[in-house]
């Protein structure tokens, strides 16, 4: 077969702009059998597999993509499973264009190879037709418990329990999937997808406890002490962060994680929804991350007239994926770059202090900025314009700076040390804390950062975890 | 799911309720809140513990039925079951090395203070419980709170029981009076709280609030139920419940408090709405 030598990806289906932005279908359709194969005919099966290196769990890509061209979609999604527990997710939400795409050898002239939209077509292909029950592995008498059911904890969970081990995950909320389900929206990250591959899991053996707060209900101590030989920290990210200007506190001002869980978890974009969410007109999103895309367009969607975001520095320093940044614009989200908030501005009525308006947010007061020279990490520092404040008309902020380690586990559990910031101090190698027979993975350690990073974390713990019990 | 073992109706809008819940029973202190919803695709609301027996497994709440989820929980009877029951969540009450104390609860408030009076009383600590209501109708926990205090002042706003008057009255006449508190505990309404609080200020004794602001998650992880406690964001899930009275922005989590007020109604009037349509 010859190779297809455009030098431009297949172009991923997507609902028009102007329909999705009204609605929280999936936003990007997937591939059809003959665009995926019609791509998957541009790999060049280089020898030196350059994209194997860009990916965080080392999934085998050019085996795969070669069962792709022989229609062999099933062997593709074996090949995947290997390496990755959950790739109808990483397919949807991983960086690629920073992972293994940015190594591929058909970037340097023209497009890499679409790696992520054919690993969601195989899992997506997999989930449609291949039903039947997944082998439950033969237990090797070992219990480990992993706290938290998001990205790390279920990879962790899923390489474990394929090992034999019986697994335990304890999540704190009622539903599992951590930032799958509470902070990736449905138009990005179908909730569905999620609840298919914590099925996968299940009938892997892996328990799932719900509604179990470890730092609270039960300690990391207590685990030990009810049987389990090792334990897996993936409790991910904590408290949101907010800049510390005045009017923080004001009626209509969230954080990225309050505004997305009533949307997310607790389905607050549905009619029918008992939780309440601020159906705003004019919102502005500060920061410039995955999440503060998300929010943005959850606020469009949940029918805002004009929704903005507001980030101190400029479009190419945005670290939102390309293409989240693409999708925003495309349905008319504001990027309002080079500004940063120096205040959010309240109603009050000094005549009535009773008038019901009081209280609830009118504008946000910010300063433009300018770049001035590289900090540490290479990126031009914003430097703020004297005089040059103006004030946005909005009703509704979302703060999306980022968030500090939770810190429940770390006050109730002796002998694990954190850094300054708060993060779960770990051998790389390993994911091994200052507390034996006890990893951490994720944001727990790194703070806010991708779910396949988590993922990786997950899969190098779940490693030295088999090594620490099989000795 | 989390059973009811037990329903009592304390008043025509406040109801108590043991539930099945070993291990948040095995944790539960003084001080500490739970995180319930009632059905799948619910709402998921927190109550402070008002009480718990380790032996039998269970955790006794007491809510007030002020919107669509209390009054959802309300419909359901002894022997059926709740959705999600998680806990114990914030940092239980200190209370070690008081020696006398006044305890300041209001309306359906005096629930979540009654395991603190209970708790301090059987340290050995010398226990003054205020407990107001609205009125007689309303009047709850008489009997528990009579156990467990060494002094009992029972406040109604129309004088229908006990004594006419708001509760900082009886306070401000025991400190007058010389009675030397080490602490000051008050749990109720928001506008309560801050009074009490006005009340002791000027005799610089430590007082101590419980605050119960809008949450969902109650693990830290959403920052809904932020207040500015001495110039600074605090959450009241993992920094609190509890505070001291004397740094908290009362006027700014009054406002808070409201954010969803127009909401909420709705919400409870088609709550009720269904349920007259049921029995219709």
């Amino acid at each position: 077969m010859a190779a297809n030598m455009s030098l431009k990806k297949n172009p991923m289906p997507t609902q028009e702009p102007s329909v999705r932005a009204k609605n929280f279908d999936e936003v990007a359709l997937g591939y059809s059998e003959e665009t995926a194969i019609n791509e998957a005919m541009r790999c060049l099966n280089c020898k030196h597999m350059p994209c194997v290196n860009g990916c965080p769990v080392k999934i085998h890509i050019p085996e795969f993509i070669g069962k792709i061209k022989e229609g062999d979609f099933e062997g593709a999604y074996q090949v995947i499973n290997r390496s990755s527990s959950l790739p109808a997710v990483c397919g949807r939400v991983c960086p690629q264009e920073s992972q293994c795409e940015s190594k591929c050898v058909r970037g340097i002239k023209g497009e890499p190879v679409g790696i992520g939209r054919l690993e969601r077509f195989v899992a997506d292909w997999h989930n449609a037709h291949a039903a039947g029950e997944v082998k439950r592995p033969e237990s090797n008498g070992h219990k480990v418990a992993v706290v938290g059911s998001g990205p790390s904890g279920l990879t962790c969970a899923g390489d474990l329990a394929k090992k034999g081990y019986e697994v335990t995950v304890f999540e704190a909320l009622h539903l599992a999937g951590g930032v799958l389900v509470y902070g990736i929206p449905e138009f990005r990250l179908p909730k569905a997808i999620v609840q298919k591959e914590v099925d996968t899991l299940k009938s892997l053996g892996v328990k799932i406890e719900t509604n179990v707060v470890i730092g609270k209900t039960v300690t990391v101590d207590e685990l030990f002490e009810d049987g389990f030989e090792a334990v897996f920290i993936g409790s991910g990210a904590g408290l949101p962060r907010f800049m510390g200007i005045p009017g923080e506190s004001l009626k209509g001002v969230y954080s990225a994680n309050e505004f997305l869980t009533r949307s997310n978890l607790m389905k607050a974009y549905r009619d029918d929804s008992t939780t309440p969410i601020l159906h705003a007109k004019r919102v502005a999103v500060v920061g410039g991350g995955n999440v503060a895309m998300d929010a943005a367009r959850t606020a469009l969607r949940l029918g805002a007239e004009e929704v903005s975001i507001v980030y101190r520095r400029s479009l190419d320093e945005l670290p939102a994926r390309a293409e989240e940044v693409e999708h925003a614009m495309e349905e008319g989200i504001i990027f309002r770059v080079l500004n940063n908030p120096t205040e959010i501005i309240g109603y009050n009525n000094p005549e009535d202090r009773r008038d019901p308006k009081n209280g609830f947010v009118t504008g946000m007061r910010c300063i433009r900025c300018e770049l001035g020279e590289p900090d540490e990490k290479g990126r031009r520092r914003p430097v703020e314009i004297e005089g040059s404040e103006w004030v946005l008309d909005v009703d509704c902020v979302i703060m999306s700076i980022g968030t500090s380690p939770n810190p429940l586990i770390k006050a109730t559990t002796e002998g694990l040390e954190v850094n300054r910031h708060g993060g779960i101090i770990v051998e790389e190698e390993t994911g091994k804390t200052s507390k034996d027979g006890v990893y951490a993975g994720g944001d727990a350690v790194t703070g806010a950062a991708t779910v396949i990073l988590a993922m990786g974390a997950g899969k190098t713990a779940a490693d030295a975890i088999d090594k620490y019990l099989s000795k | 799911m989390y059973k009811i073992i037990n329903k009592k109706q304390l008043n025509p809008t406040v109801t108590m309720m043991d539930i099945e819940a070993p291990l948040v029973a095995r944790k539960a202190e003084p001080g500490q809140f739970i995180i319930l919803r009632v059905s799948e695709d619910g709402e998921r609301i927190p109550l402070t513990v008002a009480g718990y027996n380790r032996e039998a497994g269970t955790v006794k709440i007491i809510f007030q039925i002020v919107g669509a989820t209390t009054n959802l929980l309300n419909k359901k009877s002894e022997g059926e079951y709740i959705q999600d029951f998680v806990g114990p969540l914030g940092v239980a009450s200190k209370l070690d090395g008081l020696k006398k104390v006044c305890i300041v609860g209001g309306g359906v408030g005096c629930a979540i203070a009654l395991p603190i009076a209970q708790k301090l009383h059987e340290m050995g600590c010398e226990v003054h419980s205020i407990i107001g209501f609205r009125s007689k109708d309303l009047l709850i926990l008489e009997d528990e709170f009579r156990a467990a205090s060494d002094k009992l002042t029972v406040m109604t706003d129309d004088g229908s029981a006990g004594r006419q008057g708001v509760v900082t009255l009886p306070l401000k006449e025991a400190i007058e009076d010389g009675e030397a508190y080490d602490e000051i505990i008050t749990i109720g309404p928001l506008i309560m709280m801050k009074f009490v609080v006005e009340t002791a200020r000027p005799y610089n004794i430590p007082t101590t609030v419980s605050m119960n602001p809008i949450m969902i998650d109650g693990t830290g992880m959403c920052g809904g139920c932020r207040l500015t406690v001495g110039g600074k964001t605090k959450f009241a899930c993992v920094d609190g419940p509890d505070f001291n009275g004397y740094e908290v922005d009362f006027d700014e989590a009054m406002s808070r408090a409201s954010m969803y007020r127009d909401f909420e109604r709705h919400a409870y009037d088609e709550s009720c709405n269904l349920f007259s349509k049921e029995v219709k």
